[in-house]
């Protein structure tokens, strides 16, 4: 003994800090977990890992405070849009006014066309013989006995703006100038009557009326084509335009644009107006970093409150699982003979359904129900849950069942504790290490599955976002090719995520497994 | 042997049934079935049948009219006597839809199988044996990568730069438009182009696992006592790796690789979906989210058979490859 002793006396004796050989001051000690630590940062990828998912859950769930705007949060912008304002037909059918008393129904005005076709001055219908004569281009008069009863036009008169309808003689004799590209003034029931270059029919400065061959339609209900409007349409119909400015009665200019469609003859009136719309598919600003998506919402703000949903279902769905594998496992590992056959043969039964056809199944149900978007979430992460215990019961069982033989646990019940105890209080802890390796790697399959689901559009729904119903956009081609900033960052936040939880898992199973290293 | 196998047989019926009735019994849960849609459309025909009694005629036609269990075991009877009914949804007998376009998928699986064979094996055994060194750290975070790549991403990345950017490619579809006109050659090397993404899609984002497989058994293998004997007789590293070394670790990819027969027949739903590729994966999704159940029956039951009967394969193998297992 004093032998031994001696070295250290020595070594006291040269320098009084110098410790012992066997003073176990000098040994630097590590408790396992703290071996595991040190194991695990070594580890250049899972400590990257560690990062990326530090990054990630902050963007998710203090991004989402910070955030000025709301999830659901929808903007909007003027924009000019092209919208319909009337439709113009130019008349080519003949029309017919009577004269007060006289009878000319349909069928003498298709015994009229008929004539009229033949180029016949006359034609016989009921008895009568009524006398076509052309007064100008396009304007018939028919007579009986001489006089006129029913005149036969293609140009239009119309009555002006809140005045009535002219009466048979003031069209007669308007048309009879018109036609014969005259202006001037002429007398008709006693009005002393002019006609303009526009054809307006003027009773002094009064406008009674007008004469036009075109019909103008109101594509817009409740609206009033002014006549002015009309006429400024007119002229450019005639010289071809295609484009023409109008100042309406509130002093606002707008700009019409005119389509031309030969297969119905309609010229379509555009009239460019400033509408109030989502601002969809906004490029990226200082205001919308990632600009907004096809719902006028800011993109960042989504990417953030879904990386919330998406991680927020991962974990619930790892916790249900986990649940549920470790009491079944558990069980079955621990009392082994007909509990564990039992057991055993749900978790095959479990295997063998293929999982993902059954989600999509289960999805689709759940559109056709129209369940309501926040329901729906928990469903499917009940869905997922129920889904994926077996791997983990599995994982448990085989663990239990190795561990069960082990001295400390003959030793615990030789003490007599309780046989719950002696699962959940020894046995589970030990297996505890591989649980939590495979519960981080299922975080980034369950993220998957999910996003996947919700891809389909069979998963999170909108209002909700999730980075995988994000992404569901690009099943628009156009935002494949156009809108990058849409469906790229929710995508690559997704992988990281993911691959966040792979390098960690991995990184956690060298830690906890030191036999693979060297 | 034997008496482990037929064992293992009828514990393998006896889940196929319970599998059989779920799925058959969440099928029939369904609402808003493809029978009331269609009665919905018959009923709005001039001078047809009220609505009721359409969905009364297709409900007994189609034998939903039953009971859950009752028209489980209808089926059960129809399907043990090999009559699988016809499809809803494509409107021909279910194997014959079937059968146009599982070979689809089979190749398309089978070029991606050997392709990540190719390539996750010697790459699992170049990262275990330069273990911590920078091209394992590349080749582990490449696999693991490959793991997280959520499928439709990749694959709508991919379409983005090569189909829509580079336009090597067609963005979905299997055949080109000028398909009708090219011999048979130019149809072969058609179809094979409009493969090239999906393949890639497949064999980039499943690569993962069977890689790491590899190193982490190759690691196993090479912290071995025999390694050290073969190293200290002085043989080559070479020889060490791959004669001493890789043959053992084929014991458990042999398992891995019986496990994934399945995946031959099952088809790639997602990339299939994305790149409109009939197949059996594109087939399926389209006959599930209608309610097609003739369909859907066959064909989860026959993933289920597949998945049973590959289990059974894996377990006897690799007591075949590996005398030391031995089965009880």
């Amino acid at each position: 003994m004093s032998d031994m002793n001696k070295p250290n006396e020595q070594a006291n004796s040269t320098s009084g800090e110098t410790l012992s050989l066997n003073d176990d001051r000098r040994v630097k000690t590590l408790s396992p977990g703290a071996l595991v630590v040190k194991r695990f940062f070594r580890n250049r990828l899972a400590v990257l890992g560690l990062v990326i998912l530090a990054i990630m859950f902050l963007f998710s769930f203090v991004g989402g405070m910070i955030s000025p705007y709301r999830e659901d949060e929808q903007f909007y912008t003027y924009t000019y849009m092209e919208k319909e304002y009337v439709g113009v037909t130019r008349n080519e059918d003949f029309r017919y006014v009577s004269a007060e008393g006289a009878d000319f129904g349909s069928a003498a005005q298709a015994q009229f066309l008929m004539a009229q076709m033949m180029g016949k001055t006359e034609f016989d219908y009921k008895d009568v013989t009524y006398g076509v004569a052309e007064e100008g281009k396009d304007f018939y008069s028919v007579s009986v006995d001489g006089s006129v009863i029913a005149i036969a036009y293609k140009d239009i008169v119309n009555a002006a703006d809140n005045k009535e309808e002219p009466a048979f003689n003031v069209k007669y004799e308007a048309l009879k100038l018109y036609t014969n590209d005259g202006t001037g003034s002429f007398t008709a029931d006693g009005m002393e009557l002019s006609l303009d270059e526009d054809g307006n029919i003027l009773q002094g400065e009064e406008v009674l009326g007008y004469i036009s061959r075109f019909v103008v339609q109101s594509k817009e209900n409740g609206v009033v084509i002014p006549r002015d409007f009309k006429e400024s349409l007119e002229q450019v119909l005639d010289a071809e335009g295609t484009e023409f400015a109008y100042t309406g009665e509130d002093g606002e200019e707008h700009n019409y644009t005119i389509t031309y469609d030969a297969s119905t003859k309609i010229w379509s009136v555009m009239q460019e107006t400033e509408t109030y719309v989502y601002s969809q598919y906004e490029a990226p600003s200082a205001k919308h970093p990632l600009g907004t998506d096809t719902n006028g919402m800011d993109m960042l703000t989504r990417l953030m409150y879904g990386g919330r949903v998406s991680l927020i279902i991962g974990f619930i769905v790892v916790v249900i699982e986990c649940l549920l594998g470790v009491i079944l496992g558990g069980l079955s590992g621990y009392f082994g003979k007909w509990v564990d056959n039992l057991i055993m043969r749900i978790v095959d039964i479990f295997y063998c359904i293929p999982s993902m056809p059954l989600i999509i199944i289960l999805g689709a149900a759940m559109d056709g129900m129209r369940v309501d978007p926040k329901l729906r979430m928990l469903y499917l992460m009940l869905i997922l849950g129920i889904l994926g215990w077996p791997g983990i019961a599995r994982l448990v069982r085989g663990q239990i069942l190795s561990l069960r033989e082990q001295e400390f646990m003959t030793a615990t019940e030789a003490c007599g504790i309780r046989v719950s105890r002696r699962i959940f209080k020894h046995l589970i802890p030990n297996v505890v290490p591989q649980l939590i390796v495979t519960c981080t790697m299922q975080l980034g399959s369950v993220m998957l599955t999910e996003a996947t689901l919700s891809f389909l559009g069979l998963g999170v729904k909108f209002p909700f976002a999730s980075w995988g119903n994000i992404i569901n956009d690009v099943k628009n081609s156009y935002v494949l090719t156009n809108y990058w900033f849409i469906w790229i960052p929710a995508g690559v936040c997704l992988s990281l995520a993911v691959l966040g939880f792979n390098f960690v898992g991995d990184g956690l199973r060298d830690a906890f497994d030191p036999r693979m290293k060297r | 042997m034997r008496t482990y196998i037929i064992k293992r047989i009828l514990l393998s019926v006896l889940i196929l049934f319970s599998v059989t009735l779920i799925i058959y019994a969440v099928l029939r849960c369904l609402p808003a079935s493809y029978v009331e849609s269609m009665a919905m459309q018959l009923a709005t025909a001039p001078g047809a049948k009220p609505y009721e009694e359409w969905i009364a005629q297709l409900n007994a036609s189609y034998g939903l009219d039953k009971g859950i269990i009752a028209g489980y075991f209808t089926w059960l009877g129809d399907f043990a006597r090999g009559n699988f009914g016809d499809s809803w949804k494509f409107t021909v007998p279910v194997v014959e839809k079937f059968h146009d376009v599982v070979w689809l998928s089979f190749v398309m699986s089978a070029i991606s199988f050997t392709l990540q064979i190719l390539i996750a094996i010697p790459l699992g055994i170049i990262a275990a044996t330069k273990q911590y060194s920078r091209t394992d750290y590349v080749i582990t975070a490449g696999a693991l990568l490959g793991i997280s790549l959520p499928p439709f991403f990749f694959a709508t990345l991919l379409k983005l730069v090569f189909a829509v950017n580079l336009q090597w490619f067609d963005v979905s579809g299997l055949v080109g438009r000028t398909y009708a006109q090219l011999d048979s050659w130019g149809q072969f090397m058609d179809k094979a182009h409009h493969l090239v993404l999906p393949i890639a899609t497949l064999v980039i984002t499943s690569i993962g696992p069977l890689m790491r497989y590899t190193r982490t058994n190759m690691l196993e293998v090479l912290n071995a006592d025999y390694i050290r004997t073969a190293r200290a007789k002085g043989l080559s590293e070479h020889t060490v790796v791959y004669k001493h070394a890789f043959r053992n670790t084929l014991v458990t990819l042999v398992t891995i690789i019986g496990g994934s027969l399945p995946g031959f027949f099952t088809g790639a739903l997602i990339t299939e979906t994305l790149f409109s590729i009939p197949g059996i994966g594109f087939t399926s999704y389209q006959s599930m989210i209608i309610g097609d159940i003739p369909f859907t029956m066959f064909y989860m039951t026959f993933i289920a058979v597949l998945t049973l009967a590959s289990n059974l394969l894996t377990d006897i193998l690799y007591a075949v490859v590996d005398p030391r297992v031995r089965i009880a």
